[in-house]
C-alpha cells in the first residue's frame, strides 16, 4: 500500500505492508530510531510521537491511519546545539537515567504543556499517566516538566 | 499480526459495501482496542475497514435538549466539551492522554468491554445509538460480555444523549490500566434519578433498586437500603465479586454526594 506522510517537516512517499505500524515505519523505513518500542502493547508510552498535533502511541497506529498526517518525532524538536526547552529541562533536572522512556516522556510532556495552562505537580503526574519509567521514580521528570513549562510559556 | 487488507473509505456507503465484499471484515475506529487484539493474534480479519476517513462521523452537536456525539469523536474532544459536564468528566478519566487522543465513543460502546466507562453513561442518560440501519435506545444496546445489539456490518454513526438536570460519574480505576473496576453514573432528570453501573457485571446495567429508593429522597443514605445481588458479578485478579458489590455502593454514594 502506498502512503504519504510528512515526518519532521519532510514529505515521504512509502510503499508499506497493509498491517505496518507507524512505529515500525518510523524506525525501520525512515531510520528514526529515537522513537522507542518498549512494550508494544499500548502501555508504556516510549513510542509516543505527535500526529496532527496530538500525542499518540505510534505502536498502536497503523501506517494507513497515518496516511496524509503530519508526524513529529523526538528527532524533529531540537538538536544537540539547540535543544527544545523540554529536552534542556530534562538534562538540567537529571530527569533520565537509562533514557529508554525519555523520547516518549518528552513528546508527551510537550503536548501536555502546550494544551494546559498552569500545570501543577498533580497535573503533570496525571498527564503523564500513559508513560512508564523504570528508572527515575518520576520525581525529576515532574520537576523537569514544571521547569520546562515556565520556559515554554515565557518563550 | 496476521496479514489483512487495509481500506480507508470516504463514505458510509463505501464502508458498508467493503464490509459486504470482505470474507471476514472488521471496522476500525481509534484502534485502541482492535490493534492490540490484532497484535495478540486474537483476531484474524481478512479486511480492516478504517472509519477514520469518514468526516461526517466526527464532532459534537448541541441540539438544545440533546447532544449528538459522532461515532468517531475522540475521548479527548468529549473531555474538552461542556454541554454535559459529567460526560466530559467521564471521558477525561478514560485511560491516558494518548488513549484519549485516539479512542472513540463508537469504538468504545461497540466493544461493550465490561470495564469501559461510556456504557455507564449510555444506560443512565436517556440516550439513542444511531446506526446505518436504525436507532437503538441506550437501555437496549448492551447485551452481554462484549455483546451488543449491533448486527453484522452495522455501523454506529452517532450517540445522542438527553441533557440531564444534573449528573455525576464516580469511578474506581484499575491503578495500572485506568479501566473501571467499578464506575457508577448517576443522572437526575427532573424528579427521576437513573443509575448506570459499569465494571461490575458482564455489561453495563441500571441499578433500579437504588433508583426506587432515591425516588423518596435524593440522598447517599438511600444506598444501604437498595438491594444489589453481586452473585453474578465479575471476579478476577483485580477484585472479587463481593468487593465489586461493595464498590458499586461506595461509588454510588460518592456520585450522589457530589450532586447535593
Ligand atoms: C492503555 C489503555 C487504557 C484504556 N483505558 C480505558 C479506560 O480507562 N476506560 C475505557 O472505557 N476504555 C479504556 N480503554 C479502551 C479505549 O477507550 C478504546 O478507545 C475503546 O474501547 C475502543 O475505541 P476505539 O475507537 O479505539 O475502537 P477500535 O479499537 O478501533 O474498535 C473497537 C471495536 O469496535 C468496532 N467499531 C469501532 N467503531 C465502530 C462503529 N462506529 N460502528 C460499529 N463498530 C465499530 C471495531 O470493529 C472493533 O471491534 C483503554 C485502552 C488502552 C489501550
Ligand atoms: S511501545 Fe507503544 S506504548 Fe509501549
Ligand atoms: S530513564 Fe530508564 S526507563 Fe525512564
Amino acid at each position: 500500500m502506498e502512503i504519504s506522510i510528512t515526518v519532521n517537516g519532510r514529505s515521504e512517499a512509502l510503499d508499506v505492508p497493509d498491517n505496518a505500524l507507524l512505529a515500525d515505519v518510523l524506525r525501520e523505513r525512515l531510520g528514526l530510531t529515537g522513537t522507542h518500542v518498549g512494550c508494544d502493547t499500548s502501555q508504556c508510552g516510549a513510542c509516543v510521537v505527535h500526529m496532527d498535533g496530538a500525542a499518540v502511541k505510534s505502536c498502536t497506529v497503523l501506517a494507513g491511519q497515518a496516511n496524509g498526517a503530519e508526524v513529529t518525532t523526538i528527532e524533529g524538536i531540537g538538536n544537540p546545539d539547540n535543544l527544545h526547552p523540554m529536552q534542556a529541562a530534562f538534562r538540567e533536572n537529571h530527569a533520565l537515567q537509562c533514557g529508554f522512556c525519555t523520547p516518549g516522556m518528552i513528546m508527551s510532556a510537550i503536548d501536555l504543556v502546550q494544551k494546559s495552562d498552569g500545570l501543577d505537580e498533580q497535573g503533570v503526574r496525571d498527564g503523564l499517566e500513559g508513560n512508564l519509567c523504570r528508572c527515575t521514580g518520576y520525581h525529576n521528570i515532574v520537576k523537569a516538566v514544571l521547569a520546562a513549562q515556565d520556559d515554554m510559556k515565557s518563550a | 499480526m496476521y496479514q489483512f487488507n487495509y481500506h480507508r473509505p470516504a463514505t458510509l456507503d463505501e464502508a458498508a459495501s467493503l464490509m459486504a465484499g470482505a470474507d471476514d471484515g472488521t471496522y476500525l475506529s481509534g484502534g485502541m482496542t482492535l490493534i492490540p487484539t490484532l497484535k495478540q493474534r486474537l483476531a484474524a480479519p481478512s479486511d480492516v475497514i478504517d472509519l477514520g476517513g469518514i468526516g461526517a462521523l466526527s464532532g459534537i452537536t448541541d441540539n438544545g435538549n440533546t447532544i449528538s456525539v459522532g461515532a468517531m469523536t475522540r475521548h479527548a474532544e468529549v473531555a474538552a466539551s461542556n454541554a454535559i459536564p459529567a460526560l466530559a468528566a467521564l471521558a477525561g478519566q478514560i485511560g491516558d492522554a494518548h488513549v484519549r487522543n485516539r479512542g472513540t465513543i463508537g469504538g468504545s460502546i461497540a466493544n461493550s468491554d465490561p470495564a469501559a466507562d461510556y456504557p455507564a453513561a449510555v444506560v443512565a442518560l436517556d440516550s439513542t445509538i444511531h446506526t446505518t440501519k436504525r436507532s437503538i435506545h441506550g437501555g437496549e444496546f448492551f447485551k452481554g460480555l462484549f455483546e451488543t445489539a449491533l448486527d453484522e456490518g452495522e455501523i454506529i454513526t452517532s450517540v445522542e444523549f438527553t441533557k440531564p438536570t444534573s449528573a455525576a460519574y464516580a469511578k474506581f480505576p484499575n491503578p495500572a490500566s485506568r479501566y473501571a473496576v467499578v464506575g457508577v453514573f448517576v443522572a437526575r432528570c427532573g424528579d427521576a434519578t437513573c443509575v448506570g453501573v459499569t465494571g461490575a457485571g458482564p455489561c453495563a446495567f441500571r441499578w433500579s433498586e437504588l433508583e426506587a429508593e432515591l425516588a423518596s429522597g435524593f440522598s447517599a443514605s438511600a444506598v444501604p437500603n437498595a438491594a444489589l445481588d453481586h452473585s453474578e458479578f465479575n471476579a478476577d485478579i483485580h477484585a472479587s465479586a463481593e468487593f465489586r458489590g461493595n464498590l458499586v455502593r461506595v461509588m454510588a454514594e460518592r456520585a450522589i454526594a457530589s450532586l447535593i
